[in-house]
């Protein structure tokens, strides 16, 4: 195994001075995954961690994002959501042309590492950019995330998302840490059709229902939500699901 | 005027000669081949033995079927897809045994004229996105095994998609006129001067491997000059460079050893670089699949084909950088770069490619370099290479300027002899989708 200059090893340093930096980013409007955490870095070449330098600068270092509005954070998330998500890009039923290109001619044992290797990660979370709305909106994004909207058939996000909104093991993504741009921009893509998952396709079904205010006030909703201090999925179906899922097959 | 005047004269008598010609085929077309009865004795096609089948399989794979005649998580040769091309979108047919919308009712003989002379089992002229060109060195015998493996593919009902050219580039008699400029039908025939593996490695390179589709430059008509071959071009409709594999100062490969050459078309990375683009693709669904030796057979005969280069070498003057470029391109280099690619540009092989000395970061065009700075890129996933190594997207973090210079510091730092880049040249680029 080769070994690398000395300033590759920068083991934990700049993870320790961005949680210090973290106290400061309350009183700033910025962010605690700076663009320092999105510069290639790895101790030993012949590790996972050397292999996924592909993902760092848009997903950072432990996949807890970048400063970038745009791309996910992805730590933590269940590994057979990534999974599906990286088959997904790689044969063009997720359109993403940046994505779809990185991961074309990867195999699906690779993938699948790359997914577990992410979703054992439990980077620190950015702070909340909490998206500006006013009462009665967060009171209805409350309103669909924790309980649904019963009569139009919605179910709660946090009947399959996690009561902390982790996700739920194998295939359901958690949504604590994402910006409120991605969830209103993923929903919405659900919603028109251009996102799908294995049929039964539940999300499909459920963000259908939704209106694009909606889409909106629950962005808004989960933007102010306080990560919970374990941020690992529930396991598979511990409370019985309302809707049958295809991705939990 | 007098030299302009001679031109419009000639081109004149070339356009009639092409008038005449596609008249001809038109009312001298050839139609479906006689059916005859297959012969007592000859193999039957409808039950070939399982060698043949596999032999089949492999020279498929070696041709790459399955790159144009599969859609991304299709049905396995079901056909449809889209093939962009500077005259508009061809969509490969369905190649699966499907009586109805496949080659089902094909027979060996109406596949080897396909093959060998781009006709269809129609009658009908085949666009030459259908490397017939290439694959007419193929020989009968392995034109036999091919089929016969697709006859033991599952048949998929799938109807064709038509192509969506525009005119004049639908009338497909104008393809006499490609064909009589650019077409030359044969089977490989071997060199006795040469030895077994050279001539295996050219019967690979020139007919199944048709590496000439992107290794020798497209012209306006979509035709490539056999004076030119091997000598590079930009893919059209792609954005990428396929570097010439003659000149040294690319991809020429007459200062690579033989086990570097091999590595690099069957595992897919090297020690003196790893593939990517739209060769990413050709190795994860082709040249993996290749035996050890024919590999290493192709790498003989690309190793010896004769140095040639009609461009011409740039002045030293050409290669001048303004020092704050330089500094700037140095500054993200070490900041971004040097982790992996290491401060001398020396990369640690085969993870991560070393770019000092290497024809691909220096050749002329960096129009490569600069698309794996903006888009990033993984070597391709292979039998031999599972675990690739990849390189992020550098697109959001810097700006064409930025882009530049790290591309300009690259192709002139350690002796590289690459020649500056602009941010108009990553600007372009950048409006490129990744793919």
């Amino acid at each position: 195994m080769s070994r690398l200059p000395s300033h590759a090893r920068r083991p934990g340093a700049p993870r320790a001075a961005s949680l210090g930096l973290c106290a400061l980013f309350l009183l700033a409007p910025a962010r605690a995954a700076g663009p320092a955490d999105a510069v290639p870095s790895f101790k030993a070449l012949d590790s996972v961690e050397a292999r996924v330098q592909g993902c760092v600068t848009c997903h950072g270092q432990a996949g807890q994002g970048t400063d970038n509005d745009y791309f996910p954070r992805i730590a933590g998330k269940p590994a057979g959501y990534l999974y599906n998500q990286l088959i997904a890009f790689r044969d063009g039923t997720r359109r993403y042309p940046p994505m779809n290109y990185l991961v074309a001619y990867l195999p699906d044992a690779y993938l699948r590492e790359m997914a577990q290797y992410f979703a054992s990660q439990r980077p620190p979370f950015a702070p909340k950019e909490a998206k500006p709305a006013d009462a009665k909106v967060l009171a209805r994004g409350q309103q669909l995330v924790t309980q649904g909207d019963p009569a139009r058939q919605v179910p709660a996000c946090a009947a399959c998302h996690g009561a902390a909104l982790t996700g739920m093991d194998p295939g359901i993504p958690g949504l604590v840490g994402l910006r409120p741009s991605y969830i209103e921009a993923q929903l919405t893509r659900w919603r028109v059709g251009e996102r799908h998952a294995a049929e039964p396709d539940c999300m499909r079904r459920i963000a259908s229902r939704l209106s694009e205010t909606d889409v909106s006030a629950v962005a808004a909703y989960m933007s102010r939500q306080e990560p919970p201090a374990d941020p690992s999925p529930e396991s598979s179906n511990l409370v019985r699901m309302p809707l049958a899922c295809g991705s939990q097959r | 005027m007098r030299a302009l005047r001679i031109l419009a004269i000639l081109f004149g008598v070339l356009v009639a000669v092409l008038v005449v010609y596609a008249i001809a085929w038109h009312f001298l077309k050839p139609g479906m081949l006689p059916q005859t009865e297959s012969k007592p004795g000859a193999l039957p096609p409808a039950n070939p033995t399982t060698r043949v089948i596999a032999r089949g399989e492999y020279l498929a794979r070696a041709g790459d079927c399955v790159a144009c005649h599969t859609e991304p998580a299709g049905k396995m040769f079901a056909g449809g897809r889209p093939m962009p091309t500077p005259f508009g979108n061809l969509y490969a047919p369905n190649i699966t045994p499907d009586d109805e919308t496949g080659i089902g009712n094909w027979t060996p003989d109406e596949f080897y004229r396909m093959l060998h002379t781009g006709i269809s089992r129609s009658g009908a002229l085949l666009y030459p996105a259908m490397p017939f060109a290439s694959y007419t060195r193929v020989t009968r015998e392995d034109s036999d095994a091919i089929f016969a493996y697709l006859m033991s593919v599952p048949p998929v009902k799938q109807p064709n998609r038509p192509h969506e050219l525009r005119f004049p580039f639908n009338q497909r008699e104008l393809l006499v006129g490609w064909r009589t400029l650019y077409f030359k039908e044969g089977e490989y025939v071997p060199d006795p001067n040469q030895s077994a593996e050279w001539n295996r490695g050219a019967y690979l390179v020139q007919g199944l491997g048709h590496c000439s589709m992107c290794h020798t430059a497209i012209n306006a008509l979509g035709g490539s000059s056999t004076s030119k071959e091997f000598e590079g071009g930009m893919i059209p409709n792609q954005n990428w460079y396929a570097p010439s594999l003659t000149s040294n100062r690319e991809a020429g490969l007459g200062e690579w050893s033989l086990e570097d050459i091999a590595d690099m078309l069957q595992v897919g990375a090297s020690r003196r670089g790893a593939v990517y683009g739209p060769m990413a693709e050709v190795t994860y669904n082709s040249l993996q699949y290749l035996s050890d030796a024919d590999a290493r057979a192709m790498a003989v005969y690309l190793k010896a084909l004769p140095p040639h280069d009609s461009s011409t070498p740039v002045p030293s003057s050409a290669r001048l950088v303004q020092p704050e470029v330089m500094e700037s391109g140095r500054r993200i280099y070490e900041k971004q770069c040097a982790l992996c690619h290491g401060s001398e540009g020396k990369g640690h092989a085969p993870a991560f490619p070393p770019l000092a000395d290497n024809q691909s970061i220096t050749m002329s065009s960096p129009v490569n370099s600069i698309r794996m700075v903006l888009n990033g890129g993984y070597a391709p996933g292979t039998a031999k290479n599972k675990r690739p190594y990849g390189m992020p997207p550098f697109a959001h973090l810097l700006n064409d300027e930025e882009v530049a210079a790290v591309v300009t510091y690259i192709r002139v730092a350690w002796n590289n002899t690459g020649t500056p880049v602009s941010a108009a040249q990553a600007n372009e680029l950048r409006k490129v989708l990744p793919e």
